[in-house]
């Protein structure tokens, strides 16, 4: 018989999230005659689960008001519960995800595969896939064991979304399998929401966004002055936000900001997956970076060679003297 | 508070253009420069800021071989107290579940308070804490980027999670937490430190010092296995301005005026 592949679905002041229409094409890639089950943990969740019901001819629904708080540790003992042994898991490559996959594996006693970006095939239980290390400057063929189960992150946006909207599923309610939901070694307290800083990015129309390559924080005077001259704000990437060098409020990516600019100058900066997943509308990309085989290439527009400490006060003074 | 840290030696990809070998099998690592995971460098600061307000002891630990002592004398030089150097043969080809029951092995060992990896490493996975909290079956937080010590009994830990919000959990000791960059700034480490503890005896913990099934780890026990490295075709990428540089600018600034990037 088959395995069973289920999806995980996150979801969000009362809507699931991109991935839900996603997972479903990952997993007609592992077996494109399963019926996938969509499984959603939550509290208050029946108008996410009917609006998944449109993507999945099954979903299971787990809902109870402990679970109104994201724990990964409650939703992994839920699923222990749940699935039947050897079944494969999708899950979404994002901080829950993240929170839950490895631990959930463990307790499944199945294979784990983190963030994959392609899939190329299941012959018999060996599942060919995609992987990115070296924060993407490489991609790697993998093969895994699935036969005793795995549990798979996916990385959101990798795979076209299904919006078909034709599944006609059914919802069926699975809370009475849960077990015991209760927050025990791990509480939740609180999300503190992230602090507004003194520019909006999000509203920006053009962005001269900045990267590790600056390499020492007074350099940043020159991605000010070419702003300035472009009347444009400034954004940054996530190291140097670290570094404390730019506010937080200044950070482009999943953790940052997203933003909707009509022009984004990339300056000195790689092109994780994690930045550009911040990076939105899509715009117009300028890339400038010393390493023609850094990622951002392959995703920008016009990419330049060259050393962002050189180039950019050279474009800024042809820019003033316009 | 006794605290493991466990750290792994990567090639620094801000120093390197990583490239992939003729065949595929593994990256150019020759002329290589390597250093600490940004991200243990991270566990380890935070580490010693808690020993130093609470007191204790910060232990690193690393599966390699001796190569990869170069990493725990730099984060003792930084100020841990103890390294151990986990390698045997038999671990070459461990898969991520493969890495994390050998660090089991080591931990229960010793009695530790708190153990913390990084969030990721060079692999991208974000795999080995998970799993290694779940074997142990100890609570697990990961993306952690603000922890504060509560008593000897319990922390408050803040996940990142998406937009830069932060998820505050209390959370149980002894646990495993996975090291957001950014939770702190790490100090620097001079030549001087690092000779300061050039010859610090580092004990090298094997398969059978460990208890540890060799057939278990491995290659043999690696269930997800690296098949090559390739470079993908993702289309046709951006158009590279050549020339010199005032042709360059001149192209840029055309382009910009028309994208209304200039007004
Ligand atoms: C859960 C999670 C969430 C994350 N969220 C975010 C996020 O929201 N935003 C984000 O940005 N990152 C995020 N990251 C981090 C992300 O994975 C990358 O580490 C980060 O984006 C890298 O930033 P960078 O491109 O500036 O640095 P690097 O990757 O170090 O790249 C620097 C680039 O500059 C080039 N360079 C160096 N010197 C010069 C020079 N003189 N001139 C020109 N080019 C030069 C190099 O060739 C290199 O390509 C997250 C990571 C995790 C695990
Ligand atoms: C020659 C070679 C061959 C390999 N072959 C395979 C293969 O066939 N299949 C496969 O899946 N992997 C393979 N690997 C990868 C290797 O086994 C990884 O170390 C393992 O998968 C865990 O690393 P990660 O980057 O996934 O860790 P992550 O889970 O991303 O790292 C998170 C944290 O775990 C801790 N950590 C990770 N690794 C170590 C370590 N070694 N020692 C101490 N702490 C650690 C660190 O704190 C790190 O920040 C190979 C590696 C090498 C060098």
């Amino acid at each position: 018989m088959a395995q069973q592949i289920f999806a995980y679905i996150g979801h969000n002041n009362g809507q699931a999230e991109d991935s839900a229409l996603e997972l479903i094409n990952a997993a007609a890639k592992i077996d494109s005659t399963a019926a996938v089950t969509a499984i959603v943990v939550g509290s208050g969740i029946d108008a996410v689960c009917d609006a998944v019901a449109k993507t999945y001819k099954e979903v299971w629904k787990i809902d109870a008001a402990a679970l109104s708080n994201p724990n990964a540790e409650v939703t992994r003992k839920i699923l222990v519960n749940v699935l039947p042994a050897d079944c494969i898991i999708l899950i979404p490559h994002d901080t829950f995800g993240m929170d839950l996959s490895p631990g959930l594996s463990v307790k499944l006693d199945s294979t784990f595969v983190a963030d994959v970006v392609d899939i190329e095939g299941n012959e018999g239980g060996n599942l060919k896939l995609s992987r990115q290390e070296y924060s993407g400057m490489v991609s790697a063929h993998m093969e895994c064991d699935i036969s005793q189960g795995a549990a798979i992150n996916i990385r959101p946006g990798s795979f076209a979304p299904d919006e078909s909207q034709s599944a006609g599923g059914t919802v069926t309610d699975k809370s009475g399998d849960a077990g015991d939901i209760a927050e025990s070694t791990r509480r939740f307290l609180e999300v503190l929401e992230a602090e507004a800083g003194d520019v909006d990015i999000t509203k920006s129309d053009v962005l001269v966004s900045v990267g590790r390559g600056i390499e020492d924080e007074d350099n940043l005077e020159i991605i000010h002055d070419l702003a300035k001259a472009m009347k444009a704000d400034v954004s940054c990437s996530r190291p140097i936000v670290d570094a404390k060098w730019l506010e937080k409020s200044r950070q482009v990516g999943t953790s940052g900001q997203t933003v909707k600019p009509n022009v984004y100058m990339a300056m000195g900066i790689s092109g994780s997956f994690q930045h550009m997943g911040g990076i939105k509308g899509s715009p117009y990309i300028v890339a400038v970076n010393k390493n023609s085989k850094a990622p951002i290439f392959q995703l920008a527009d016009v990419g330049v060679e060259a050393d962002i400490l050189e180039f950019v006060p050279e474009l800024t003074e042809k820019v003033e003297e316009l | 508070m006794e605290i493991l840290v466990c750290v792994k030696r990567v090639p620094d990809t801000s120093e390197n253009e990583i490239e992939i070998n003729s065949d595929g099998s593994d990256i150019e690592r020759d002329d290589l420069v390597y250093s600490v995971n940004e991200w243990d460098n991270y566990a380890v600061e935070e580490a010693i800021q808690i020993r130093d307000n609470v007191g204790g002891s910060v232990t690193v630990v690393t599966v390699g071989d001796e190569e990869d002592e170069e990493v725990l004398r730099r984060e003792m030089a930084m100020g841990a107290d103890n390294g151990i150097l986990i390698s045997d043969d038999a671990f070459e080809g461990s898969d991520g579940k493969g890495i994390a029951s050998i660090l089991k092995a080591e931990i229960e060992k010793g009695k530790y308070d708190l153990i913390m990896t990084g969030a990721q490493a060079d692999a991208g996975a974000g795999q080995v804490g998970g799993m290694l909290a779940a074997m142990m079956d100890l609570p697990y937080a990961s993306l952690v980027n603000s922890i504060d010590i509560i008593d000897d009994k319990k922390i408050k830990a803040g996940r990142e999670v998406e937009g830069g919000n932060q998820e505050m959990n209390e959370i149980d000791l002894p646990c495993v937490l996975s090291i957001q960059t950014g939770i702190n700034e790490p100090r620097y480490v001079g030549i001087r430190g690092i000779r300061k503890v050039a010859s610090v005896e580092i004990p090298v913990h094997g398969a059978s010092d460990l208890g540890i099934d060799a057939s278990s780890v491995g290659e043999n026990g690696a269930k997800v296995k690296r098949l090559d490295y390739y470079l993908p075709d993702l289309g046709e990428g951006a158009e590279m301005l050549e020339g010199s540089t005032d042709e360059i600018v001149e192209k840029m600034i055309e382009l910009l005026k028309s994208k209304g990037g200039i007004k």
